[in-house]
């Protein structure tokens, strides 16, 4: 069981009201992933959870019981930190005992627990070796060793990824969702990697300046942005947002369109000359010029031989077009 | 870069340092090895060689094993107050308060009281039976002013020095205090550690190589605490607190023997020695990796 309810959660420092009041709902084995610029609030959001800050004001229950002044260690929850947060005097099987031997568990078993976690994490060959001995990623392993060993309601990771090259990233991005598929455990995420995000999450929550901007699956998020903030965040590269007079002709202040969603054709309503053409060998992006227009980044097959200075015409996808309010929110 | 050639060319240039250091060393040590095998009293003219009498008569001197019991007592009671009190304060000064800067150049502030004078200060300001402030709040409290120096003259030494060194420690423990990882707290937070599990388990292994750090260094001066003797007790009454550095200077020049106090000096050297090389071996482990 995992389902976690924050509501009306408020958290300040001093005068700096870094969430306001804020309400989210997690379901048990959801994969939920929290985005946003860096200052969002999200690792905030997520200590709040974890019970390593306190709620200025509001409620947070696990599991239907009330859990917003329990002490971290009574929630049931497990983290992963950035640093890993690895105990550096302690082999890897005494980082990975270390919360058994706090809940005073018999050593037997507690050898047992960390033997299969250690299997499933491959990590049985390091179990004697110091922190200081492993690899970026192997510590990452131990990191969720440790949280898996305690068998918690949900799994909350902090931007576990981010000091590993992009390789390895991609590696345990997989690994990390493969471990979801197996213990179907809750697991609450919090990444300012939006591609991260995408690839990981059942539902992602994008947040900004400490507010719930969006709620969704990746692939609503993708196709229905809620405004120009998400719209902008969720997608790679990012979305062409367009202001003044070409948006006035679609009764919008802003208009969107995603660089895939532009087709180069003979004779589109779009003329612009090519600034930057970045070849990617199965993509091309390119920067275009258009009078009147902010710089359109357009996403093109990768066999195109369009360098600076060559003029084309652009066309937006039907149907593919965002439209936005004077507020920044999707117009209906 | 690093050819022969150049390699040559380095050595030669610091050699002047390295030869002035060497001689530096190398003089004092040798004359006093030499004053050790003479007779050479200050009273009587003249030398002549003395074979090892000089050793012996040091060695066989009843003072000799107070000396040598009374400088362990001193090492090791200072170690004790000024590694479990350092520890207790870098603890406390850790903790977030009010005026924290000030409170901290006021914990380090004895350190830089030159030894004379904490102790004159401790001595009559403090432990003076007539005027001493402990006498005072011994009399108003209705108890007998206790002599500490007349009786119990090595721990009211004990506690001048660790006084003096305490802030050593506490610095040194604290600068490590605050180089532990908050994540790693906060995940022992998480794994259910208390208070006094977190601390024992991460804070104790993340001080020993700070602790070890202490405990060398210490030792090294502590070994030679001289001035807090020679202003508060003179070594008495009798032997009682004569640590081996006030024996060797009692030797030279009280009985004006040049020859016995060197025969002293060497001894204690290799007394120092003997105690560096175990130190080294058993704690200086913890300063590898």
């Amino acid at each position: 069981m995992g389902k976690i309810t924050l509501t009306s959660v408020r958290k300040s420092f001093g005068e700096v009201d870094v969430i306001p009041s804020l309400d989210l709902s997690i379901e048990d084995g959801e994969f939920v992933v929290f985005v946003g610029p860096s200052g969002c609030g999200k690792s905030t959001l997520l200590r709040l959870i974890a019970g390593l800050e306190d709620t200025t004001s509001g409620s947070i229950s696990i599991d239907g019981q009330d859990a917003t002044d329990l002490p971290p260690a009574r929630r049931g929850l497990a983290m992963v930190f950035q640093s890993y947060a690895l105990y550096p005097h302690m082999s890897v099987k005494k980082n990975i005992m270390f919360p058994l031997k706090m809940a005073g568990m018999d050593v037997a078993e507690a050898e047992a627990k960390v033997a299969n976690a250690a299997k499933i994490l491959n990590l049985t060959n390091y179990l004697d070796r110091k922190p200081g001995q492993l690899s970026g990623g192997q510590r990452q392993r131990v990191a969720i060793g440790r949280a898996i060993v305690r068998e918690p309601k949900a799994f909350l990771f902090d931007e576990p990824l981010s000091n590993l090259d992009a390789a390895l990233r991609v590696n345990m991005r997989q690994e990390i969702s493969e471990l979801h598929q197996t213990l179907k455990t809750t697991m609450i995420y919090v990444t300012h990697d939006q591609v991260e995000a995408m690839t990981m999450a059942d539902k992602i929550v994008v947040l900004n300046a400490g507010r719930i901007e969006q709620v969704g699956s990746p692939l609503e998020l993708y196709r229905s942005p809620a405004n120009t903030f998400v719209a902008g965040f969720i997608g790679s590269p990012k979305m062409n947002l367009i202001t003044g007079a070409e948006a006035a002709k679609h009764s919008a202040t802003t208009i969107g369109i995603r660089p895939e969603h532009l087709d180069i054709v003979a004779d589109g309503p779009w003329q612009g000359v090519v600034g930057l053409s970045e070849h990617l060998g199965s993509d091309t992006f390119l920067k275009v010029a258009v009078a009147g227009m902010e710089p359109i980044t357009v996403r093109a097959g990768g066999e195109l031989n369009l360098h600076h200075g060559d003029r084309i015409s652009l066309a937006p996808q039907a149907g593919k077009l965002h439209r936005f309010g004077a507020d920044g929110k999707t117009l209906a | 870069m690093a050819t022969a050639h150049s390699r040559t060319a380095a050595r030669l240039m610091v050699s002047p340092a390295v030869i002035l250091l060497f001689l530096w060393m190398i003089v004092p040590l040798g004359m006093t090895v030499y004053f050790s095998f003479l007779r050479y009293n200050l009273l009587t003219p003249g030398t002549s060689f003395a074979g090892l009498d000089n050793y012996y008569y040091f060695l066989t001197n009843a003072a000799f094993w107070d000396a040598l019991v009374n400088t362990i007592t001193l090492v090791v009671g200072v170690l004790l107050i000024t590694v479990f009190g350092g520890i207790g304060l870098a603890l406390l000064l850790d903790q977030p308060m009010w005026g924290q800067g000030i409170v901290r150049v006021m914990v380090i502030a004895p350190f830089f009281v030159m030894p004379t004078v904490s102790a004159l200060v401790w001595k009559n300001m403090f432990m003076n039976p007539v005027n001493g402030m402990f006498a005072h709040i011994a009399k108003a409290l209705g108890f007998a002013p206790y002599d500490f120096l007349a009786h119990a003259p090595l721990l009211s030494i004990i506690v001048i020095v660790a006084w003096a060194w305490l802030p050593f420690s506490t610095l040194i423990l604290l600068t490590a205090l605050q180089s532990l990882d908050r994540e790693q707290q906060e995940a022992a937070e998480m794994d259910g550690a208390s208070t006094l599990s977190r601390f024992w388990y991460l804070t104790v292994p993340h001080l020993t190589r700070s602790i070890t750090v202490v405990i060398l260094i210490q030792t090294i001066f502590l070994l030679s605490v001289f001035a807090e003797i020679l202003v508060t007790t003179n070594g008495g009454p009798g032997t009682a607190s004569t640590n081996i550095p006030y024996l060797v200077y009692a030797q030279s020049l009280l009985s004006f023997d040049v020859g016995g106090g060197s025969a002293g000096g060497i001894v204690a050297v290799i007394l120092a020695n003997i105690v560096a090389f175990f130190l080294m071996r058993m704690i200086g482990k913890n300063l590898d990796a």
